[in-house]
């Protein structure tokens, strides 16, 4: 199958599961019992303004066409107003969304790149006392839920040594650079404010390490195992065999094959980033979508909860998407699936 | 004749026996047994062996309040006076059944479905339920989740059925992996050329080469169904206060930080013990079912 071929296709099971997924939460957000037209004027309001709202909102209609209208405005980006903060969803997700965009990344990167560099130390050094340290900490990265690395962290850094800011995602004191992607370090950046980046980055740093530690430690014990069973490959001992020095066998034979594995679990490790940062965010008061979802939830705003989870399920397939064409490109035996990861 | 069943137990026994030599060699295996066993043991007797069994509910002794750990109280006292040990020992009860019961729930659905999905590669039922899975798998679980709980009542009991709607598909994704390949093994084969039910053929055939993989990813699982339902409870919408959820602990003293930590600190900790525990379990069989099979 070309490259071609497998985008579309890919693109095209995409779309479906985006289907089913906006069908799971329609249906999540009508299960919920009360009347969504009431709530949305509020108890006082005389009967006639809620039924004539009913009417606007398609309450009235049968349940396959109400799903027709939801859909078809959520597909025009509008979710209706958001209950609790009075505005259009859309506008909130606009606002909050980068904010989380910037700890999932960093977090990411720190889950990616981390895990990479202790995996390999680890297996470089397989069975000697730096694997053993490696391999305890990785163990103890899996097994502690983000939460709990973040308070850790909050009462640690933040409280007890104050080395780092315990929330939001500036100083008070900073003017917030302009608005050009929404993440702070590269506005600032863009713009030129290195007292901004500097400062955005120092209150990103915990609530991401947080976020990332637990898959960096995943990753960790993946590039390992892969690596170490790849060192006892034959095409290893004839390598060595021919002289070649032993950092060239690991920077171009070596660590290519062993990254497979790592990255394709990399990409089902961001959906568990994106969930964590649910609790990660609202721990370190981080003004994202996450904070703003678990907000909506608590209070029952049914039109922020379907666009977070919408919104987080589409970002959630874009980069597994990237994930298999990253491995694809690692891989060139591999054979393109239009299925995904199955 | 000899017996037939004394001799099928005798083998029985000795495959028993080689496979805790095997899982016994493994020190890390041992000490992650002992820890779910013991966590188990203070869950199911915590009535008895915590020091304070009055104070798991809701209880009030201001006296005693904001207590540093001490030798009466070796975790400390939270801000109204209560022993966080034995709310830990109680809140054992909620983490292990919750586990349990999300399990016992996910487990036989899932792994039917895959059975009957891997079966059937490439045809409707094929595509209609690893499509449904897929679905499902597209959002992290911890956030449907959270949806789920918080459209409905919050409480442990919706907190448990939100959880299982998200679970089930990784088995069905496990087992349609597994089946896949078993369908084409010979044993299946000549099962279908003497003309055995498709029953016979998943559950007698199919289901019993899966079952090592499946143990092992539900000891594994306990771990993160813990985690889960710890991240509901600390979100509000899992075990509601007045009751010791580990994770309702947490939050309550994350109030309190950095002047009174050991409220959050110590449950926290025993959230990790539990999910060390099962993790260390989950690897130690993983091992043994492979030394089995080389």
């Amino acid at each position: 199958m070309s490259f071609i071929t497998f985008l579309v296709r890919r693109a095209i099971h995409s779309i479906f599961v985006v289907l089913g997924l906006s069908i799971v939460i329609f249906i999540i957000s009508r299960i919920m019992p009360g009347d969504p037209a009431r709530m949305a004027v509020g108890a006082r309001a005389p009967e006639w303004v809620v039924d004539n709202l009913r009417e606007q909102m398609h309450l009235t209609e049968p349940l396959h066409i109400q799903y027709y209208y939801w859909l078809r405005d959520a597909l025009r980006g509008d979710f209706g107003i958001s209950l609790v903060t009075r505005r259009p969803v859309a506008d909130d997700i606009k606002e909050f969304f980068p904010a989380t965009m910037e700890l999932a990344l960093l977090a990411g990167l720190i889950n990616g790149a981390g895990g990479i560099i202790l995996g390999t130390i680890s297996a470089w050094h397989k069975d000697k006392w730096v694997d053993n340290v490696v391999r305890v900490i990785s163990y103890l990265g899996v097994v502690t839920p983000s939460f709990i690395f973040a308070i850790l962290f909050l009462l640690l850094f933040g409280m007890t040594l104050e080395w780092m800011p315990t929330m939001g995602r500036l100083s008070p004191s900073l003017p917030r650079p302009s608005i050009i992607t929404g993440l702070i370090t590269v506005d600032s950046l863009l713009a030129g404010d290195f007292a901004a980046f500097f400062d955005a980055l120092w209150h990103l740093i915990l609530p991401a390490v947080a976020l990332g530690l637990g898959g960096m430690a995943q990753e960790a014990r993946i590039t390992r195992s892969t690596m170490s069973d790849n060192l006892t490959k034959d095409y290893i001992a004839a390598e060595r065999s021919l002289g070649i020095p032993e950092s060239v066998i690991m920077r171009s034979f070596l660590l290519k094959p062993s990254l497979i594995p790592t990255v394709s679990i990399l990409g089902l490790d961001f959906a568990a980033t994106l969930g964590n940062a649910f609790l990660v965010e609202l721990i370190f008061n981080w003004p994202g979508i996450s904070r703003y979802g678990i907000n909506a939830m608590l209070r029952k705003d049914l039109n922020a909860i379907s666009a977070v989870i919408l919104i987080l399920g589409v970002v959630f397939i874009v980069v597994n998407i990237m994930v298999d064409i990253i491995v694809a490109r690692l891989d060139p035996r591999i054979q393109l699936r239009a299925g995904g990861s199955e | 004749m000899v017996p037939a069943k004394p001799l099928a137990s005798a083998k029985r026994m000795e495959n028993l026996r080689r496979n805790w030599y095997k899982f016994s060699r493994n020190r890390m295996s041992i000490l992650g047994l002992f820890t779910v066993l013991l966590v188990t043991f203070l869950a199911v007797f915590a009535p008895l062996v915590a020091p304070h069994p009055e104070h798991a509910s809701a209880f009030v002794d201001f006296a005693n309040a904001s207590r540093p750990p001490s030798l009466e109280y070796p975790f400390g006292t939270d801000v109204i006076g209560r022993d966080i040990l034995s709310r830990i020992f109680f809140g054992f009860r909620f983490s292990l059944g919750m586990g349990v019961i999300v399990l016992s729930l996910v487990v036989p659905p899932g792994v039917v479905l895959g059975l009957v999905a891997g079966y059937n590669q490439g045809t409707w039922l094929d595509t209609v339920i690893m499509r449904i899975t897929d679905i499902f798998l597209a959002v992290p679980s911890l956030v449907l989740a959270l949806a789920i709980c918080s459209v409905l009542t919050p409480n442990l009991f919706n907190a448990m059925l939100a959880v299982s709607l998200m679970w089930w598909p990784w088995y069905a994704r496990l087992v349609y992996g597994l089946a896949s390949t078993l369908r084409n093994e010979f044993f299946v084969a000549s099962a279908e050329t003497i003309g055995a039910s498709k029953f016979h053929i998943l559950f007698r055939e199919i289901l019993p080469n899966c079952i090592s993989p499946i143990f092992t990813k539900m000891s594994l699982d306990m771990g993160w169904v813990i985690i889960i339902g710890s991240a509901l409870s600390f979100v509000g919408l899992g075990v509601q206060p007045p009751r010791p959820g580990l994770g309702t602990m947490v939050s309550d003293g994350s109030r309190y930080l950095p002047e009174q930590w050991w409220i959050s600190i110590f449950p926290s900790l025993a959230i990790v013990l539990v999910v060390l525990g099962f993790n260390l379990l989950g690897d130690g069989l993983r091992d043994m079912f492979a030394a089995e099979e080389a």
